[in-house]
């Protein structure tokens, strides 16, 4: 392996459905069909290095996952960017690709920012419910995970919880109805706080509830700015090179 | 009249179901063609779940043949599971394609591709979610035409109630052959409506129209003639047999799913049919002749597929692919082109001899070689010769032997219990023969780190084979013998640990062996038990051999005929079988000759290599062997 490139892709449209390891199975794919000299582990079974860091859940779309190929010869990243994105599914969208200055990408995703659209929804009941929701220091959840049934503070790693009003298609509905817009920036934590811990958290505090499963869509990753408690680019530190 | 996409109503229902990406379509190379300028459209189901269905290559040639012709459109449909069932029916979704997502019942045909019988209830799921009465004699212009096709589709006599048409055979030409009957027919104006059409399609002697022949029994149960019920429908249908593999290198385009599926890997066909002759063996008998892809066509059909789907496995595919005439020479072409590259080669059904151990070496070149699988399928000499599997225990230890030595650890071996004739010495010989299996390992090896895992699958005698007039075994015996073998084989504690052993218990054999040789009644049976739940029968966790047996008793009850009769009763030579008249090609006679030698233990020849013993098939079918070898060679492939 000679060079590590980093890609930000999306996660769009009804391949939101697609699962992390279907995610996996497709990249490795597009890279074999797009000739990208990828890298492969040693050993009887080689894999080729390809690494992802905090995928988005199954039935959540995304603007801005990542993942990191290994390459066995100099690639140019603009050329790969054209070429894995050609090679990949309408709706796995390759966005920014840059070459690893360091190993730390996956330290520096500290925290995303996610919309959520909720149909038919009344903002006054969602600004209240909002409102109550930031006002408490914790909001206990629960949620089913692979360790079994496990309870929660989903308040904490929220920084920020806001309404908007807009336009949008929810699953399901007519296109273009005013539909009510949740804007949330949340830390990564362990257990990691999702979108729909929060609308529980919502339901437990207020009583609100969404008529239909919400599209979800995670907007950015990346390290939280002390001043204004929203991610930046991750790639920054690629691009500039040197010191953070 | 265009059709709207389900998609939005749909979508809201994926984030409650499990793997939701199975649902959206969109894979690689899918198609989806403007539904105004198809004037035949076609929707192809797998009636398996998705994660099974779409590797099924019989579904994806035609789909792909389909869509190559300028006025017809296919798109494909699987079962649903139970989950997303549920919800479809409380929200009034009816079954989609996956492809544009538009309802099935919107199609001209709905062609089902049956590999097993146990896709069956799932074919009823899938009409009654269409919207598409599951009779087809209340069918109307507005419902498709239901076809059946595949291995079970030779026997389609138990679904005959839910089915407009079934072919038999090879399906690339006779689908194009019937999209155009469609096309001339909607192109006069629909005359006649669907039985005109049906007549257009039984008319030719290649499409089978059950609602056209009547079935008409005896007192005891047993069919005393199959006969047509009007002018013009032929006495007997015929199969399909394509010519010439090398004209029809299909897939061409691969599809890629975004889902993970049973099968990862790109798959060629190497040739078509097998005249092994075992005894057992449907798919032996119904796909006769044998007909080879040429050397160069696996070469470039291979090379081809890795670059259109980016798979990093190749299957090279046929009954017994060791067989092809060139497979040396293709296994060291493609090992040597892929040399390196991360594509790994492999080569399943394969015979007991040396020389798979040859091309098991070439494909394992640069991986490691963990297993090799061989199917003995009888466990005593005598057995051996009843199914006509020509492997005498000589050979299997000579090969073992060579495969340990060679640096193989672990060896599968295949049997069948519940074989015509067998006895329980016949099955307990299995464990002999894994023994010394083991004792050969150890000793080409000097050491005891070497494994065999046996494999044991319940038989079910099948439609145009010699066994089709055998009693099928009935599964407290078949359970019995298990047992008795699991205890020879654990019970010694000198191979215990080295020998596995993998087995299912005998009652699903039983349903399935209900389905194959079933007449029309069994539909009933077949309905019964999809109205009580019944989905999904391939699968051990949603399949219920006492939901099964409860809805038989109930739905024959006023029949001379039970389970046991189509099951564990041996037919005599002289009785009407339910697709006598249904044509493979084979001989009725040959095929009784061929059973009676069975039960004499009598062995027949491949005819590839021997003069022909006359099963029937090239005459009938007006068809030939043809094998190679063709004397070229696969060439490097030009480095970029």
């Amino acid at each position: 392996m000679v060079q590590r490139l980093r890609v930000r892709y999306a996660k769009r449209g009804r391949l939101r459905f697609t699962s992390h390891r279907d995610i996996s199975r497709a990249v490795e794919r597009a890279v074999r069909r797009a000739d990208i000299p990828v890298a492969y582990s040693a050993g009887f079974s080689p894999h080729p290095k390809i690494s992802y860091a905090g995928a988005a859940p199954t039935g959540v779309a995304s603007e801005a996952e990542y993942l990191e190929i290994g390459v066995s010869r100099p690639c140019d990243p603009h050329r790969l960017r054209a070429d894995l994105d050609a090679s990949l599914p309408p709706g796995l969208d390759v966005l920014d690709v840059v070459e690893a200055r360091d190993s730390g990408l996956a330290d520096r995703l500290e925290g995303s920012v996610w919309e959520l659209r909720l149909p038919g929804m009344d903002p006054e009941v969602a600004a209240k419910a909002v409102e109550t929701f930031v006002a408490a220091d914790r909001v206990e959840v629960e949620r089913l995970t692979k360790k079994g049934l496990r309870r929660f503070d989903a308040r904490e790693a929220v920084l920020s919880l806001a309404v908007q009003e807009g336009e949008g298609r929810a699953a399901g509905q007519e296109p273009d109805r005013p539909c009510v817009i949740l804007r949330m920036v949340v830390r990564h934590a362990t257990p990691a706080v999702r979108p729909d811990d929060v609308l529980t958290g919502l339901r437990l505090v207020a009583g609100f509830a969404p008529l239909s499963p919400p599209e979800v869509t995670r907007l950015a990753q990346g390290p939280l700015d002390a001043a204004t408690g929203e991610p930046a680019d991750p790639f920054d530190f690629d691009r500039v090179g040197g010191d953070r | 009249m265009s059709v709207e996409s389900l998609f939005p109503r749909l979508e809201p229902l994926l984030p409650k179901v499990q793997k939701p990406i199975q649902y959206v379509g969109g894979e690689l190379n899918s198609t989806v063609k403007d539904w105004d300028e198809a004037s035949v459209r076609w929707a192809l189901m797998y009636p398996d779940a998705y994660e099974v269905g779409l590797p099924n290559q019989g579904v994806q040639i035609l789909y792909e043949i389909l869509n190559e012709l300028p006025e017809t459109m296919a798109e494909r449909t699987y079962a649903v599971w139970p989950d997303l069932e549920a919800l479809m029916r409380s929200e009034g979704v009816p079954q989609f394609t996956v492809d544009a997502h538009r309802p099935v019942r919107a199609f001209d045909v709905l062609g089902v591709s049956f590999s097993t019988e146990l896709g069956y209830t799932n074919l009823l799921t899938a009409l009654d979610l269409a919207g598409i009465p599951l009779d087809a004699v209340e069918r109307t212009d507005e419902d498709p035409i239901v076809l059946a096709g595949g291995h079970a589709a030779f026997n389609p006599e138990p679904i005959a109630d839910f089915l407009d048409a079934a072919v038999l055979g090879d399906g690339e030409q006779i689908a194009i052959a019937i999209s155009e009957v469609i096309r001339e027919w909607k192109g006069e104006g629909e005359p006649g409506g669907r039985d005109e059409l049906l007549m257009r399609l039984a008319s030719t002697g290649g499409v089978y129209v059950p609602k056209f022949y009547d079935v008409e029994y005896h007192p005891d149960g047993r069919i005393m003639r199959v006969v047509p019920n009007r002018a013009g429908v032929p006495s007997r249908v015929f199969k399909h047999t394509v010519m010439d593999l090398d004209e029809w290198p299909y897939p061409k385009k691969p599809l890629v799913p975004l889902a993970e599926t049973v099968h990862e890997r790109f798959s060629v066909e190497i040739f078509r049919g097998c005249t092994r002759g075992c005894r057992f063996c449907q798919a032996g008998m119904i796909t006769r002749p044998v007909r080879e892809r040429s050397i160069t066509t696996i070469g470039d059909m291979v090379e081809n597929g890795i670059r259109e789907s980016g798979f990093n496995e190749v299957g090279l595919l046929s009954l017994s692919s060791a067989d092809h005439s060139e497979i040396g020479d293709v296994a060291k072409g493609l090992a040597d082109r892929y040399e390196g590259t991360n594509t790994s080669l492999s080569l399943p059904s394969t015979r007991v001899d040396a020389f798979n151990i040859d091309l098991a070496n070439e494909f394992s070149r640069n991986g490691r070689r963990s297993g090799l699988t061989f199917a003995p399928e009888g466990g005593s000499e005598r057995m051996r010769k009843v199914i006509n599997k020509m492997v005498t225990e000589e050979d299997l230890i000579r090969t073992v032997t060579t495969a340990y030595s060679q640096g193989w650890r672990q060896v599968k071996l295949y049997f069948m219990c519940g074989l015509p004739t067998e006895e329980d010495v016949d099955v307990l010989g299995i464990a002999d023969l894994a023994k010394k299996v083991i004792q050969a390992g150890r000793e080409a090896t000097g050491s005891r780190d070497v494994r065999c895992t046996v494999s044991i699958g319940g038989f079910v005698p099948k439609p145009h084979t010699p066994f089709q007039w055998a009693a099928q075994c009935d599964h407290e015996t078949v359970d019995r013998r298990l047992r008795e073998l699991r205890d020879a084989l654990r019970g010694d504690k000198a191979y215990g640990r080295a020998i596995g052993y993998r087995y299912h218990d005998g009652k699903p054999s039983i349903v399935e062996g209900l389905l194959s040789r079933g007449d029309r009644r069994v539909g009933r049976v077949i309905r019964a038990v999809w109205e009580d739940g019944g989905r999904f029968d391939g699968w051990s966790e949603h399949f219920s051999y006492e939901r099964w047996m409860v809805a038989a008793d109930k739905s024959l009850a006023d029949e001379p005929v039970d389970v046991d009769w189509y099951t564990t009763r041996e037919r005599e030579e002289h009785e009407v079988l339910p697709w006598d008249h249904l044509d493979a090609g084979l001989d009725r006679e040959w095929l009784w000759q061929d059973w009676q030698d069975a039960v004499s233990d009598v062995e027949v020849e491949d005819c590839r290599w021997t003069p022909c013993y006359d099963c029937g098939v090239c005459p009938t079918m007006g068809t030939e062997i043809q094998i190679g070898p063709t004397g070229k060679k696969l060439l490097p492939l030009t480095v970029i």
